[in-house]
């Protein structure tokens, strides 16, 4: 190795989707030991440009030189081989077996489990990150799981560490530890990767940062020098409004309650609910924190009708409606945005304009049994010009538009229904900043118009950015409600781990 | 250099009129090679294949009379394929159909009555319904596989439709042949023009065309079933019922094709004989998707398979090729025809490396 010479180094990266360009000469250097930031919205280009750097997309154009000499990356095999070792935002990982076999498939060599589990043990005590080989997958928490991908990257001693939006399913506590370990890491002279859209970590870890935007490289910078608001603005390219919240006026009746909900998991793996109570008020934003998978998936189609219960275990304005189908909690102004967009929320290879038809019947939309397509398309094209939807029409397939588009449209077109209780899954996930606070201030216009609003959200900034109250699911659970003057990140991401007399029964 | 299909960000849509001449031209240019090495002439046997049969008012009338069936069923499956709903139980609905019909011609046959035609229509769709209305019950209350139940009904409909033409409808005038008595005239489709085989039933397939299209473009019903289908999970979420598009989707294909084997008893047949079908029920499976699911394409998905059928009948009597190589050759038109969508939704492109 030249002595002096960046680990990697991108030169004009180019590459080409049909219809735009995910990558338009983008150059970045990373030095061994180093901590780089690659900052930008979704969209921007950041994941298919790691997906280049390890090989699982090829580029149109440009050159990769490694330790100083060009390579080619074919294969994620490849990148192995080269030590550039990848953390994916969505784990793949076996539910069913343990962690030393789900790092035994995944890695190439002799089949030796014993000899693989002491090593295991050897790195989860060298960098502090506790994992049990023997232990069966599905009994792991979504920290534990990411420590396995970590582990499994680490036994190939890589030289780079590529981490994609790592901390999006952690607690503040357990992003704190992660760190630590990234810190040793790099001190040992591994250099990271580290993907992310949220300025406070890449501020508080990194050493240095490249912000993409539109898929071009638009500025570098110290983020331990620059400010947040600086590092948004290149992020953005404008300036944030911030949400505007009038104060809450709650009505004093709820309008959606759970009362004692109780269910078994249809999935084996699932969480089951336990005795579980809430109530949302007109006027009020009211938002469930928690790390994904502690029941939220389930208490939401229960709240939805997708799944029923004993009729009064679910109330919409006092009245029992746990046993009733979607159609009949709809039709008493029930509205629901889900956290899967494409394939839940709206039909991949159907126009917007079905997609609006999808929940909305009213308004002429269906007359008599049978639709009425002008007023369909009209009904498409208001929510796209009252809600910002980037596409090209009503007539445009909801999987030809980004995350953050589609997003707005389903947001729009359940506001649309002047819902009395709307409910909303990760309401930002995945979702550009723009559009982020377009939504969230969309959601408190809605409340303060009258409508009671759940939000079940993973990211805490979120949920004490627009929430009146906050309560934290954990093991099937649900904490007290607390005002959100009154309790802190602290508080709540304590109780997202488990911590808390609210919780003391179910452990 | 390698080969990549990349999906296209919107579908080519006049990829969609393309495709299919694409996929003609393939198998012209293919089955010509295949022809050669044959050592038969390209052109004489294309020419028998696809213009002789169409050639003479007679040759229309079988085109058109076996198009029929194959389109009226290949509509009714439409529906429920559209929702996932997967009845390969087609040609036993028709021959229930068909047994239905044939009962009532049989035993009212005799009075000349006017209603018998119209109740035969009836009770034609009723006895696909019936039978269709077996797995609808079996999946929408139990979650019972539709692919398997429909698939062994139509074993047991032929079973029955044999124990009655061996038995209880046997013609007693039969000479013992295993067949019902001959229908009267009035519990038969009056032929259209003089010595053509070709009936009035043809539109009750023309009606069905236009209810089709109503039912799956323009109907809300129609809509959430093409939802259920696309995506299951969204149909949950907007409440859409899936065990009501279970039944819509078995029933409406029951009747369609408890209705075509109405039209072929009291049509060509005239007669409840032990084999009914020449295979419209499963036919009509490639028809619907051959006709991309939409009701027009189901039009010329059924004019496009019935003149296959000719055209090979065709060449092996004309030329006397062996019905092998005619079921090669449609075969391959079939396999480009599908091949060839692909490009509506795909591009191909050629990668150096």
């Amino acid at each position: 190795m030249n002595i002096g010479a960046s680990r990697l180094e991108l030169r004009s990266i180019t590459k080409r989707y049909p219809g735009i360009t995910a990558n338009d000469c983008v150059s970045l250097t990373v030095m061994p030991g180093e901590i780089h930031a690659v900052l930008g919205e979704n969209g921007a280009g950041k994941s298919t440009l790691m997906k280049i750097i390890y090989g699982a997309v090829e580029a149109d154009s440009g050159e990769i030189l490694w330790n100083g000499k060009p390579v080619a990356i074919p294969n994620p095999a490849a990148a192995r081989r080269l030590g550039i070792g990848m953390v994916y935002q969505h784990f793949s990982l076996f539910e069913s077996v343990s962690v030393a076999e789900n790092i035994a498939v995944a890695t190439s060599g002799k089949f030796d489990l014993p000899a693989l589990s002491t090593r295991i043990t050897e790195l989860s005590e060298r960098y502090g990150l506790p994992v049990d080989p023997a232990r069966l997958l599905h009994h792991l928490s979504v920290g534990e799981r990411q420590r396995v991908e970590i582990i499994r990257c680490l036994l190939q001693e890589p030289r780079l560490l590529i981490l994609d939006e790592p901390t999006s399913v952690l607690t503040p506590q357990a992003v704190r530890r992660l760190f630590e370990v990234l810190r040793q890491l790099a001190a040992e002279g591994c250099s990271i990767l580290y993907i992310s859209h949220k300025l406070d970590e890449i501020r508080e870890l990194c050493d240095s940062a490249t912000i993409l935007r539109g898929g071009r490289v638009v500025g570098t910078a110290d983020p331990r020098e620059s400010s947040a608001a600086e590092l948004a603005r290149l992020m953005v390219g404008a300036e944030l409004q911030p949400v505007h919240r009038e104060p809450v006026v709650r009505e004093v009746k709820p309008r959606l309650e759970a009362i004692g909900l109780s269910a078994r998991s249809d999935d084996p793996f699932g969480i089951d609910l336990g005795d579980l109570s809430l109530a949302v008020h007109g006027g009020e934003i009211f938002g469930i924190a928690g790390v994904s998978g502690n029941g939220q998936a389930e208490l939401l189609s229960l709240l939805s009708g997708e799944r029923t219960a004993d009729a009064d275990m679910v109330q919409l304005d006092m009245h029992p409606v746990g046993d009733l189908p979607v159609a009949r909690r709809r039709a008493r102004g029930l509205a629901f945005v889900p956290e899967e967009r494409l394939g839940r929320g709206a039909v991949p290879g159907m126009t917007l304009e079905d997609n609006g038809l999808l929940t909305n019947q009213t308004g002429g939309l269906v007359r008599r049994g049978f639709i009425d397509r002008r007023q369909v398309f009209g009904f498409a094209r208001k929510i796209i010009a009252q809600f910002d939807v980037r596409c090209t029409g009503p007539t445009a397939l909801a999987r030809s538009l980004s995350g953050g588009n589609l997003q707005k449209f389903i947001v729009g077109r359940e506001v649309s229904l002047n819902p009395r209780v709307l409910i909303v899954a990760q309401p930002t996930w995945g979702v550009d900043v723009a559009a982020s606070s377009f939504i969230r201030q969309t959601l408190i216009d809605l409340s303060r118009s009258g409508a009671a609003v759940l939000v079940i959200s993973e990211e805490l900034e979120e949920l004490f950015e627009i929430c009146d109250r906050i309560a934290v699911i954990y093991q099937g659970r649900l904490s007290p409600a607390k005002p959100r003057a009154e309790t802190s990140v602290e508080e709540i991401g304590l109780l997202m781990a488990g911590v808390g007399p609210a919780f003391q029964r179910a452990a | 250099m390698r080969i990549v299909l990349e999906p296209r960000p919107v579908p080519l849509e006049p990829m969609r009129v393309g495709a299919p001449l694409i996929a003609l031209a393939l198998t012209i240019f293919v089955g010509s090679l295949l022809f050669i090495a044959l050592g038969l002439n390209p052109l004489t046997t294309l020419r028998a294949y696809f213009i002789e049969p169409l050639s003479t008012s007679g040759g229309v009338s079988e085109w058109l009379l076996k198009a029929s069936p194959l389109i009226l069923i290949g509509l009714g499956l439409t529906v429920g394929f559209r929702a996932n709903v997967w009845n390969i139980g087609a040609e036993g609905m028709f021959t229930m159909g068909a047994i239905a019909a044939g009962w009532l011609a049989v035993r009212f046959g005799g009075g000349g009555h006017a209603w018998l035609l119209p109740a035969m229509v009836v009770a034609g769709a009723l006895g696909g319904i019936g039978w269709a209305a077996i797995p609808a019950f079996l999946k929408a209350k139990a979650n019972a596989n539709e692919i398997l139940v429909t698939l062994m009904l139509n074993y047991v409909a032929a079973l029955i439709l044999s124990w009655l033409v061996n038995g209880p409808m046997k013609d007693p005038d039969g000479m013992n042949y295993p067949q019902s008595a001959p229908f009267e005239p009035s519990a038969m489709f009056p032929p259209l023009f003089e010595g053509l085989r070709i009936n009035g039933s043809i539109f009750i397939t023309a009606i069905a065309v236009v209810l089709a299209w109503l039912f799956l473009d323009r109907s809300f019903m129609g809509f959430q079933m093409s939802v259920g289908g696309a995506a299951p999970t969204a149909a949950r979420y907007a409440g859409f019922s899936r065990s009501r598009a279970i039944w819509l989707g078995l029933l409406i294909s029951g009747a369609t094709a408890g209705l075509a084997g109405m039209m072929e008893a009291a049509g060509p047949l005239g007669q409840l004989t032990p084999v009914l079908s020449p295979g419209y029920g499963f036919t009509a499976i490639i028809v619907a998707f051959v006709g991309r699911l939409t009701p027009l394409g189901v039009v010329f998905g059924g004019l496009l398979l019935s003149l296959l059928y000719l055209g090979g009948e065709s060449v092996q009597m004309s030329l006397n090729l062996p019905a092998s190589l005619a079921r090669t050759f449609q075969g391959m038109l079939l396999f480009f025809l599908l091949a060839a969508d692909v490009l509506i939704l795909y591009r191909v492109r050629i990668k150096r490396r």
